[in-house]
């Protein structure tokens, strides 16, 4: 085993730090004193002052975040409850249906926007952030589906029988066995909708409506301004605080154990 | 359960701090936005300063929201298809013209707009609004090229330099298929409005001659690639290479004599508009020459206030990336939509890019 | 035994009618939200662009016949490369890290996921411009170059394809490695065990056990990284130089830059088709094999 995981080990490394590496720089030139990121200009806090002042970029920012996690959690049941519906389904009804979920993952991201604001605007729907995170969730059930049928394709069917077999019903066959089972599953699944989320562009920009612009919106726009290292600096911010968050819960998690 | 626990600590724990920050944002003594009239601004990102929005804010007792926006072409189309709620938005001189003809902007209530009589003179009557029922310039300039002096030590003149082979590798060309071919049609004694196929083809062709030498086709960081040295040429409008002289100082820029774009930015009132009074108020308030010139220095444009000229600070007024010196007003021409003479623009520049 | 019997077979009853109700919501939202809204838009693909950049509501085929110039097909292949090198190397890059995620333990493995998604909470933008202060003539992948002695003179890495495949391959590392990672995690690590007690040698150790067996992983994760890698446009204009389009580009350009939405969804649904096919070969061939092995 040991021989083999060097190789490995090796490979994970590289492709943690190819990773990072883009971050770390990101993160050193959100101290750059230049207005224009590109060159280096001295170090200066005064990005994260301007950041603090800056009502329109962390109002756009709470956006994003709401959105992210109110489309992840939507997506995440649908999505989920779809993969496990579709597994009880016979053989060519799931081929169909598998085809059909990849078609939102092929279609232009922009043409799904597009497509999206025609909808609300001949549904009546004003747009606004309730639009964006009907589109959110809608892009996002695929993502999910995918991957949580990637887990249940390989579930052993005997365990979830053997349970029945020993007396559970369909709501403790799920609860203890199947859904310990797709956890890992579902964990990759939050990740991937939320991140996606966070940083969707053009579904979003299409269907936002008055006082729904979202970061990704925001920092486009500036664009013909120039995009300022504040930007670096709230994406820093944001890492850490995750960074934070992460070692948090891996302390609670430690004393527990 | 744990591990699904965690995730959701985690989303709280950011949307506390984001929550927070916000809070800490808005918490310059303002209270009950609920009761308050909302006016709802459409722009590009930073157009304004929170100091100026938040002074009409007082001023007005009301609340502004600020929605952006990266292209004339996004504004449209989201309006264009029905969106509703913005009161006020900036598109440029041609998007104006295609704005009017379908219906999206209401005219302008002249009582409301007293500061808008004081425009620079060249301003007053413009092509697509020539009595200005419908928009109001905001902010204006023109193409050119932006160039480090310390490279190319005789200024250039002409468009001609960025197919100058000593300079291989270092020059930028802007990605918008109408400025490059706006470049190349007026180098060659044509309108950058031409919807001759053949004007277009032999256009295209000087651009494929050109394209060896370009480092990239970029209209959002060529700033950066001046300022970093990276290109000593580039095609650009004139803020950003105001900005990349800043950090840069041996950067000039050059409008070249064969001609070039000029372009404005225009407050228009939309149709839709909830707000229409307050919006008519709103613009005047952008162009009170104070806030105007303020407005100016912040973003490197040129404020069509005449009044706003005399009162930023002579190094803006004086930097004809800023403010294009007046004598050149001649050689400049409007970009106009071309209509189906796009498909031709179109078809050449994907030529281009794929050879 | 009978009455166990009786109790499977109502058991199985209840199983028929239940994937249905399991299913409808998510069938619901997608049709709403999704299905709906393409078959507006096909519409659009069969009317023409409007003078001012409407769209006149005329039959017509002219769209789909003005993408038979070999021009479109030239943009299609390169767009189809980038995206085959892009999935190539995200799948020799992707599959020891999601194996080496899915080894650990397991309490490590949820922190392990959210690292290699953690990047990716920044802004695109701002990444894409942190590798453009990397790649540049004077950036850090240069100078990191000449003090190891590698190069004798900078490089010219950005605004080139490679820093394309570069971009594209960061952007969506993390796609194909959590689908892997779900698929790793389920192997058994006996039966990997059990061929190296085989004298299996270490290519027949990954040819025939471990690829086969995490072979769904496989499929969903290239799907992920292949579909999205050729409508990218961002990352071709930003660190291609804009020299060369992508099929994204092309889109892109048509919906927001010309304005000629029938052009653009004429383009989208052409790619669509394409695409479609490729998947469902894929599938047949990936799935067949997946298949056989399990014994249905």
């Amino acid at each position: 085993m040991k021989r083999r995981s060097a190789g490995l080990n090796a490979v994970s490394v590289a492709a943690m730090l190819f990773l990072y590496g883009p971050i770390l720089v990101l993160v050193l030139y959100s101290f750059n004193a230049a207005h224009l990121s590109m060159t280096w200009r001295g170090a200066t806090l005064k990005w994260y002052g301007a950041l603090l002042q800056d009502e329109a970029l962390l109002a756009a920012t709470w956006n994003s975040l709401l959105i992210a996690l109110v489309s992840t959690v939507g997506a995440t049941a649908l999505g989920g409850l779809l993969a496990l519906g579709m597994e009880q389904m016979p053989h060519r009804r799931q081929q169909i249906l598998e085809g059909g979920l990849v078609l939102p993952l092929v279609i232009p991201e922009v043409m799904m926007g597009v497509a999206l604001m025609l909808l609300f605007v001949m549904l009546r729907m004003p747009l606004g952030l309730t639009t964006v995170i009907l589109g959110h969730i809608a892009f996002n059930i695929p993502l999910v589906t995918i991957m949580i049928r990637t887990r249940l394709r390989k579930l052993d069917p005997m365990l979830r029988e053997a349970a029945a077999d020993l007396g559970a019903d369909a709501w403790q066959v799920f609860r203890y066995v199947t859904l310990p089972l797709l956890r890992p599953a579902i964990w990759g699944a939050v990740l991937v909708a939320f991140t996606v989320s966070l940083d969707d562009f053009l579904v979003t920009f299409f269907t936002a409506g008055p006082g729904a612009t979202t970061l990704p919106l925001k920092v486009y726009s500036m664009i013909k301004s120039g995009v300022t290292p504040e930007i670096n600096a709230l994406s820093a911010l944001l890492l850490v605080v995750s960074m934070i968050g992460v070692a948090g819960s891996l302390y609670l998690q430690r004393r527990e154990v | 359960m744990r591990p699904v626990i965690r995730p959701i600590a985690l989303c709280l724990c950011w949307l506390w701090l984001a929550g927070g920050l916000t809070a800490c944002g808005q918490g310059s003594g303002d209270d009950a936005t609920g009761t308050r009239p909302v006016l709802h601004y459409f722009t590009w990102s930073d157009y304004v300063g929170p100091e100026i929005i938040r002074e009409f804010e007082r001023r007005e007792q009301v609340k502004v929201v600020i929605d952006t926006f990266s292209s004339n072409e996004e504004l449209l189309a989201k309006l264009q298809s029905g969106a509703t709620g913005y009161d006020v938005a900036v598109p440029s001189d041609f998007m104006v013209a295609i704005m009017i003809q379908q219906g999206l902007l209401t005219e302008l209530d002249r009582t409301e707009l007293s500061n808008a009589s004081t425009l620079e003179p060249h301003l007053q009557s413009l092509p697509f609004d020539p009595e200005r029922r419908y928009s109001v310039p905001y902010l204006w300039g023109t193409v050119g090229i932006g160039y480090d002096s310390r490279i190319i030590e005789t200024p250039p003149d002409s468009w001609s330099i960025l197919w100058d082979p000593r300079y291989k590798g270092r020059i930028s060309m802007l990605n918008d298929q109408r400025e490059v071919f706006g470049a190349v049609l007026r180098s060659m004694g044509q309108s950058m409005n031409s919807t001759d196929p053949q004007v277009i083809e032999a256009a295209k062709e000087r651009l494929l001659r050109q394209k060896p030498l370009v480092k990239t086709y970029t209209s959002d960081h060529y700033d950066q690639l001046l300022a970093s040295g990276e290109v000593v040429l580039a095609q650009g409008w004139g803020g950003p290479v105001a900005r990349a002289m800043a950090d840069r100082p041996s950067i000039r820029y050059v409008v070249p004599k064969e001609g070039a774009t000029i372009w404005a930015d225009c407050l228009v009132v939309l149709r839709t508009a909830p707000q229409k009074r307050l919006a008519m108020r709103f613009i005047n308030y952008l162009m009170e020459p104070a806030v105007a010139a303020r407005t100016s220095e912040r973003l490197r444009f040129a404020s069509a206030s005449r009044l706003a000229r005399e009162m930023v600070a002579a190094s803006t007024r004086d930097n004809p990336a800023v403010y294009p010196p007046l004598d050149q007003l001649a050689r400049l021409e409007w970009m106009r939509d071309v209509g189906k003479g796009i498909r031709l623009y179109d078809r050449a520049w994907t030529e281009l890019k794929m050879q | 035994m009978p009455s166990e019997e009786s109790s499977r077979a109502s058991a199985a009853a209840q199983a028929s009618c239940r994937p249905f109700w399991l299913a409808l919501p998510g069938l619901l939202w997608m049709t709403l939200f999704f299905l709906v809204p393409l078959l507006l838009v096909l519409a659009i693909s069969f009317a023409s662009r409007g003078t001012y950049g409407g769209i006149l509501w005329e039959f017509t085929w002219a769209n789909y016949l003005d993408l038979l110039h070999p021009l479109y097909g030239k943009i299609l292949g390169q767009s189809l490369w980038y995206a085959t090198l892009t999935t190539a190397i995200c799948f020799v890059v992707g599959f020891p890290l999601a194996y080496v995620i899915a080894r650990s333990p397991a309490r490590w493995q949820p922190l392990w996921l959210l690292l290699v998604m953690l990047p990716f909470w920044t802004n695109f933008l701002v990444r894409t411009y942190a590798w453009m202060i990397i790649l540049r003539q004077d950036g850090l992948a240069n100078h990191l170059l000449l003090a190891l002695g590698l190069i004798s003179e900078p490089l010219e890495l950005l605004y080139t394809p490679a820093a394309v495949v570069i971009g594209l391959v960061y952007g969506y590392l993390p796609f194909m490695v959590l689908p892997l990672y779900v698929a790793v995690e389920r192997l058994d690590p006996a039966l990997v065990e059990a061929a190296w007690d085989l004298y299996a040698s270490r290519w027949a150790v990954w040819t025939r056990v471990v690829v086969p067996l995490t072979m769904p992983g496989i499929v969903g994760g290239c799907i992920l990284v292949f579909i999205p890698s050729i409508g990218s446009f961002i990352t071709p204009d930003l660190l291609g130089g804009a020299r060369s389009m992508m099929i994204g580009n092309l889109i892109q350009h048509e919906y927001l830059v010309v304005r000629d939405w029938p052009l653009g969804s004429a383009v989208s649904f052409v790619l669509m088709a394409i695409v479609m096919a490729a998947v469902v070969l894929y599938y047949r061939q990936a799935g067949g094999a997946d298949g056989s092995s399990e014994g249905r």
